[in-house]
């Protein structure tokens, strides 16, 4: 295999050399646990502090705001449970959320109703867009949160979060969104937007895997779901992972030129003005323009099934993922796939490319020419293609 | 789930995998096909067999599935040429697995079909389904 071009920043990034060399001396040398009184302690505890800052400002926050966590999964966790939990003691039982969120907020809303709180689950329009007018008219005196994913990871829907942040103020009710996907790649800011909990993760922005961030405003009670020593203002006991949160930063930090979002905006506007142009009978899931994430493209192919291509791609050495394997029992595309009500013809063929500042346009355009001969192949040996 | 070497042999380079024109067909041969799966669950095949003297000369099959299912086509074709009717009645989905060094669980019902649809075509040929004659 000589090339290897990975398309999958969705799933992860490249940790970016600048970030792995901002955390080496938090290993060896600057070791010290950041509750310590001593200077090892204080020394560290400086730099998370100053990473937590530049983590706030990032989203318009302050530094008290923010709880560091052990990644995307335990925030949405904390903030989901952490409020649920707290505000059925209050009596209100009820909670609202949408059909295209990552596991990590289904699969907490799941156990929830186990729990006997109720879960109303929003509708999404094809292109993945939830409906703000359903959405008011769900909550109800019992309601206490309201969770919706910023960016969808698999299609790339950008939800309007100003219109949400809105409507649950008003209604009084709390709103979290899981913004993993869409932090530093989308505008946020959270007082603007009226957001009381969002998530984030360290990983999808080239820093370092296992860490997190949960944003909660300012004065709201949370249930912790990790009890110890009290770190996070008590919201997350356990000594904090300083190198991790220092590599978060500095992502978050070299994030901050934005150039990179137009960058990744007009090769994935390259890549599918090609691949529409070039292969006959695809189909664009999520939004086109701005209301789509700048790193994500998601086509399905007609008459081809999504593992066989996502299998030759990696022969090619191009790392890509597919949302319609059937790697379930039921044999059925994954959840967000099936709330767009996508054909049949389609669904199973659906691909998820997602590039990174680091992405070049002449990894596209290979990329683009053996989709194209492997999708000729497999539509070859079809029965569906005549 | 990861696949064995063997599975991604077959699916990389699938053995008669397509279809058979009946214009191809020699004096004495016939054509039956059969077609197993459903387009909506992910996997559909359709299978072509050529019969001379009551023996399987050529077998190919047209498959909309994943690579496990590619991988099942191209070793039942290859299991299937160049034996007689009753031989190849007998081959099993156990069989096609233990040809592929094994197949991960979650795929072991659902892209296993290719030895369904050759089933399938020699039950259509002896009722006389589908068949072209030359
Ligand atoms: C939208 C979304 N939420 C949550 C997560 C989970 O984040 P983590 O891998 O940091 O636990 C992911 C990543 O897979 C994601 O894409």
């Amino acid at each position: 295999m000589e090339k290897r071009i990975y398309l999958d920043n969705g799933a992860t990034t490249q940790v970016d050399p600048a970030v792995l060399d901002a955390m080496l001396p938090f290993f060896c040398k600057k070791y010290g646990n950041v509750s310590s009184l001593h200077s090892f302690g204080k020394e560290a505890r400086h730099s998370v502090e100053k990473n937590r800052k530049v983590i706030a400002e990032s989203i318009n926050a302050e530094p008290e705001e923010i709880i560091f966590t052990s990644g995307g999964t335990e925030s949405d966790n904390l903030a989901i449970k952490g409020i649920a939990v707290y505000m059925r003691d209050k009596g209100k039982n009820h909670i609202i959320t949408t059909k295209i969120e990552h596991p990590a907020v289904l699969n907490v809303c799941k156990v929830l109703e186990r729990k006997g709180i109720s879960v109303t689950y929003l509708d999404v329009d094809p292109e993945g867009f939830i409906d703000l007018k359903e959405l008011e008219q769900k909550i109800t005196e019992k309601t206490s949160l309201v969770s919706i994913i910023h960016a969808n990871n698999e299609i790339g829907t950008i939800q309007d979060m100003k219109k949400i942040g809105e409507i649950c103020r008003k209604k009084k009710v709390l709103f979290h969104t899981d913004a993993v996907q869409s932090f530093t790649k989308v505008p946020i800011d959270v007082k603007k937007m009226k957001i009381d909990l969002l998530s984030l993760s360290g990983h999808k922005i080239h820093g370092p895997k296992g860490t997190g961030v949960l944003y909660v405003k300012k004065d709201l009670s949370i249930e912790p779901l990790l009890h110890g020593g009290g770190q996070e203002n008590g919201k997350r006991a356990g000594t904090e992972n300083a190198s991790g949160i220092i590599g978060f930063g500095k992502a978050v930090e070299l994030a901050s030129d934005k150039t990179h979002v137009k960058k990744m905006t007009r090769l994935r506007d390259y890549f599918i003005g090609r691949i529409e142009k070039e292969i006959p009978d695809t189909k664009l899931n999520g939004p086109e323009g701005s209301k789509r994430l700048c790193n994500n493209i998601n086509m399905s192919f007609k008459y081809v099934e999504g593992e066989s291509i996502l299998l030759h791609l990696d022969n090619y050495g191009i790392a890509v993922s597919t949302g319609s394997a059937c790697s379930q029992l039921n044999l059925r595309p994954s959840h967000v796939l099936e709330a767009l009500d996508l054909p049949d013809e389609f669904v199973h063929g659906t691909i998820r490319f997602t590039i990174s500042r680091f992405t070049t346009k002449a990894e596209l355009d290979y990329a683009a020419e053996k989709l194209k001969d492997i999708i000729k192949k497999l539509r070859k040996i079809s029965p569906l293609a005549k | 789930m990861e696949y064995s070497e063997k599975v991604k042999k077959h699916f990389l380079n699938p053995s008669n995998l397509g279809k058979i024109e009946a214009e191809g067909l020699g004096q004495g041969e016939e054509l039956v096909t059969g077609e197993v799966g459903n387009p909506a669950c992910g996997d559909l095949m359709k299978i072509y067999v050529r019969i001379k003297n009551n023996k399987i000369i050529g077998c190919k099959v047209e498959t909309f599935g994943c690579a496990a299912a590619i991988a099942c086509s191209s070793v039942t074709t290859e299991l299937a040429i160049g034996k007689t009717i009753e031989e190849a009645k007998e081959l099993t989905r156990e069989r096609i697995v233990q040809e592929l060094d094994g197949l991960p669980p979650l795929k072991l019902h659902c892209s296993n079909l290719a030895v369904d649809a050759l089933k399938k075509a020699l039950e259509n040929y002896e009722k006389g389904i589908n068949v072209i004659k030359k």
